[in-house]
Formats: C-alpha cells, structure tokens, sequence
C-alpha cells in the first residue's frame, strides 16, 4: 500500500477541518432532542451529553396518553396524517390535471393561468394566511380539517403544476399525435400514454405536497382550534403555553412527528432531489 | 376588408362549436385549478386589499413602534441573514464537491435539517437557551460557576438566534442547489487551470464564479422571498418577545391578525410589496421562460 504524501495528509485535514464542524452544527438540536427523549426526568436538565440511565420511557407515556398535553396525542397523529394524504391527492389530482391541461393541450389563456399560479407561489405563505384566515371563516371552514386542506393545497398546488409542467413540456409531441390517430380520445391519452409517462414527477409532487402539509405550523395553527382538530405541531406548540411543560415528553413527541418525514425524505432523495433541482439551476 | 366585415356580421357560432373537443378537455382540466385560485387566492387577497384601503390604518402603523422595529428586524433579517446563509453555502458546496466516501455520507446527514418538521428542532433549540435549565448555560455554569446570560431576552441576541435558527434549517437545501450547479461545470476547465498553475483562487475567480454568479443571485433573491414569509423561526423561538422587539413582517401580520386588527394586518402586508413585488416580478421572469 502507498503511503498518502504529505500534501494529500494536509488536504484531508484541511477537509476534516471543515467538516467536523459542518457535522457538529448539523446534529446538536437534533442530538439535543433525542437526548432529552431517552432521558428520565431527572436527568434531563443536567447537562450530560449522554444519560446515565437512558431509557423509553417517554415513549411509553407519549404511547399511553398517560400526560395532560398528550391526551389526544393519538388522535392529533391521525390529523396529521389524514390532512397531509388528503392534501397529496387533492395536489396531485389539481396539479396533473393543470398541467396536462396547459402543456399538452394548450389551453387558450394557460400560460396566463401559469403565471397566475407562480406569482402565488413567490407571494410568502405567511403573508397570505391573515386574509385566507377571514376567507375561511367566510366560507365558514373554520375550526374544520377542509380549511387546512384547502388552504395547503393553494400552496402546494403552483409549484406542483410548475413542476409538472417543466416536465411534460420535454415529452415528445408525437407521442400525443400518434396516440390521437390511434383514436385515443383525450381522457385516454391522459389516463394511458401521459399520467404513466409522467409517474417520477408525480411521486416527487405527491411527496412535496404531502411533507409540506404534516410540517405545517402557522395555517394548522390560525385554522384549526379544538384540541381533537389540531395537528401535531399545533400540539407541540401548545406544550409552549404552560411554564411547567414537561420538555422531556415534548422533545419525544417532537422526535416521533419528525420521524415519519425523514424517512419519507430519505426514501424519495431520489426524486426529490430531481424535481427540486430541475426549477432551482434552470436559470 | 371585406372578409373581415362578413366574419363579424355572420352570428357567432355557438362556444362548444368553436372549440375542438380537446379545448373542451383542457379547460375543464384547467378549471379545478382555477377555482382553487379564485376561492383562495384572489378573492382573499382582493378582501385584503379591500380592508387595507383606508389611509388611516398606515397612521396608526406608521405610530406604532413595533412596526418600525418590526421592518427593521426584516431587512437585517433578510441583508444580514440571506447573505450570511448564502455565502457559506457557496463555501460548503465546494466542499461537498470533493469526491471522498466519508463527504458523501456527511452530505446525507448534512441534509436532515431540511428533512425534519422546524418545530421540534426549533422548540430544541429553544429549550438549549433557556436561561436555568438549558444544556447551554447548564454547561457554562459547570466549567466557570458564573451563569450564563439570558439569551432570549436581549433582543438583539434573540434576532440573531432566529436568523440562526433559520440558517441551520435551511443552509442544506441551498448548499444543495449550488452544489448541482458547481458539478455542471465542466472538469476540464479545472484540469486545464491546474496546467497552468492556477491557485484556488483563481480558479474559483475566473472559472467557478462565472459559471454560478447566475445561480448564486436567484438563489439569493428567491432566499430573501421566501424567507420574508420565515415565521417560524422567529414565532417558536422568541415569540417576537422579548417586549415584541424582534418581531419581523411575518410574525407582526399574525399578531394583528391574533388581536382582531386585520386592516394593520393587511397594511403591514402592503407596506411590504414594494419590496416583494421587484423580486417576485423578477424571479417570474427568470422561471417562466
């Protein structure tokens, strides 16, 4: 085996250098989080980069309900989860139909509806939610889960249909043309030659909608109420209103809520990745 | 002339007859969209606008100190912070670049900021700086005895806590970005540089920067866009506390909005565009060709 020289030592050192702290500062609030999760009671304000006696405990609470905050902690999950399915298929169903709408049937006014959809995508989120707060209440959605689905799929729907559209614009128009003179009619050209054509771009839209509602806070928050309605940041927010909140089931609530989009993360990267990059260096 | 004249006296012909049945299809497609953004988005901003008309209610925000402060925690937020978070993912992403087995396992890890929900890393971040009980303070005390400052309750230490917070969360998707157009470019350029005995700084002057000062300034101004609508790191961490000094647009729209002042809300709002509407009509641009 060669021995590295002396300049190839100093480069690797010059690269740990930076990243070691690059993992230091990456990992210290979720370190700290999981922490206080494996840590009894006691031991959780002492200090200690680990536990001396780590434990489930907080998780067997969190399970069983067994803590004032967290008595509907199953049920704020179940919110959580039905929310950001509906809002995936609503984005999907909303989006796909747009975008095949606008890129392959060329719609009279579509590229217009195009750029209607992408200036709501730049306006923030937050700005927009105090008039769709009083809109809903208008509509009389309030305190009910559909406000919260709507008003996540106006969001997630604009960079959906951009998405989509950036994709089906590099399908071959061909391909719709033979299928026509094979005597498909529209509604078979969409379900049969686009929507499987289509499918790595759908499962990254699907994913980006579906993420972005189960990490919603501020429009869960203005939205919803009840304590059986809310969602699981909702939840974890209110843990914030009490001086006496129990951090350590807090912390263990929040690692359980970050679970599930890490690993749908982790398990699309593929596609995410792809569909996020693909509007980000088109420039 | 004259056959122009015969077309629009004959009577027009009815809609349906006009249009192929795949017009049909495609506006039929296009209309849950539309009423998506009728119902949620142009009639709420429209009632907005409606309710932000009176010049009284800029009076009062322009006599409220809060908002004063408020915008001024916005642009530091956004000229400090942005710039801050973008220069050093332009540096990481030259180091994410570097082909080793154990960078691309910690650009997996580096990514789980982005891949997390905000609020638990938030509230965890949150709970590190509490004054008596954090892990941080709890560590000062044990290696001087002294204990630690109040972090949260200095205003400006609060800001800058919140701009970090909004940094650690999303440095990785930027570093990301970058890091895809810092690949594009081509080896050779590189190769070529090293015969010709370029240093580092060369090479990242006259062949990196070039090739990404593009990328760099729409990533920057689509940051600042998005980061203007940032009320989470702000709301979770400090509440716009402490005495509502560190409050930014996002978070003073929701307070007025939580003390049933909706026309402020909406002024607030207003007095933003300004700003937010050059970029927005900029960054449509860019994206819509």
């Amino acid at each position: 085996m060669k021995l590295p020289t002396l300049r190839e030592v100093g480069t690797e050192a010059k690269l740990l250098l930076i990243g070691i702290p690059v993992f230091i500062w990456t990992m210290i609030p979720i370190y700290h989080m999981f922490v206080f999760a494996i840590s009894p009671k006691e031991d959780a304000f002492t200090g200690k980069l680990w536990p001396t006696h780590p434990t489930l405990h907080n998780f067997s609470i969190v399970f069983h309900q067994q803590h004032y905050f967290l008595r509907d902690f199953w049920i704020q999950f179940w919110n959580s989860t039905v929310i950001a399915l509906a809002v995936g298929a609503l984005t999907l169903f909303v989006a796909t139909a747009a975008a095949f709408s606008i890129s392959r049937l060329r719609v009279p006014g579509g590229r217009a509806v195009m750029n209607m959809a992408l200036f709501t995508y730049f306006i923030p989120a937050a700005f927009l939610a105090v008039p769709m707060y009083r809109t809903m209440g208008t509509y009389g959605l309030l305190n009910t889960h559909w406000s919260l689905i709507l008003a996540m799929v106006t969001i997630a729907a604009p960079y959906a249909i951009w998405v989509l559209k950036q994709a089906s614009d590099k399908l071959p128009v061909e391909l719709d043309e033979a299928a026509t003179m094979d005597g498909a009619t529209t509604l078979q050209l969409f379900r049969l030659v686009y929507v499987p054509l289509m499918m790595p771009s759908l499962v990254a839209v699907g994913t980006y909608a579906i993420l972005l509602a189960w990490n919603e806070y501020l429009y869960a928050f203005l939205l919803l109420s009840k304590d059986t309605d809310i969602t699981l940041p909702v939840a974890l927010g209110n843990f914030l209103a009490a001086d006496d909140s129990p951090w350590e089931l807090l912390m263990t609530t929040g690692f359980i809520y970050a679970l599930p989009p890490a690993a749908v993360y982790y398990a699309f990267k593929r596609y995410m990745v792809g569909g996020l990059t693909a509007g980000a260096v088109k420039s | 002339m004259a056959i122009t004249l015969s077309a629009s006296d004959a009577p027009s012909p009815p809609l349906s007859a006009r249009l192929s049945p795949p017009q049909i299809w495609g506006i039929a497609l296009l209309a849950p969209y539309l009423l998506v953004f009728l119902a949620f988005v142009v009639y709420p901003v429209g009632y907005g606008l409606w309710l932000a008309r009176h010049p009284a209610s800029y009076v009062e925000l322009y006599n409220d100190p809060i908002f004063a402060r408020a915008a001024v925690n916005t642009l530091i937020f956004l000229v400090i912070g942005i710039n801050i978070k973008m220069l050093i993912a332009l540096f990481l992403s030259g180091f994410f670049a570097q082909q080793r087995p154990w960078i691309r396992w910690l650009s997996v890890i580096f990514i789980l900021p982005w891949a997390v929900p905000s609020i638990p890393t938030i509230l965890s971040v949150r709970f590190m700086l509490n004054p008596e009980w954090g892990v941080i303070n709890q560590l000062i005390f044990k290696f001087t005895g002294d204990d630690g400052p109040n972090w949260l309750n200095d205003p400006a230490v609060a800001l800058a806590m919140a701009i970090g917070v909004h940094i650690w969360k999303s440095l990785p998707f930027w570093t990301l970005i970058l890091l895809t157009g810092r690949l594009a470019i081509s080896h050779d350029l590189y190769e070529a540089s090293d015969v010709d005995g370029a240093n580092w700084w060369q090479k990242f002057r006259y062949i990196t920067w070039p090739s990404m000062q593009t990328l760099y300034i729409t990533c920057t101004l689509l940051s600042m866009i998005w980061t203007l609508g940032d009320f989470n790191s702000v709301y979770l961490l400090t509440g716009g506390g402490p005495a509502d000094l560190t409050h930014v647009l996002s978070t003073l729209g929701i307070r007025y909005l939580r003390l049933d002042q909706l026309s402020l809300a909406m002024a607030s709002i207003v007095c933003a565009m300004p700003f937010v509407l050059p970029l927005v009509y900029f960054m449509m641009k860019r994206l819509s060709r």
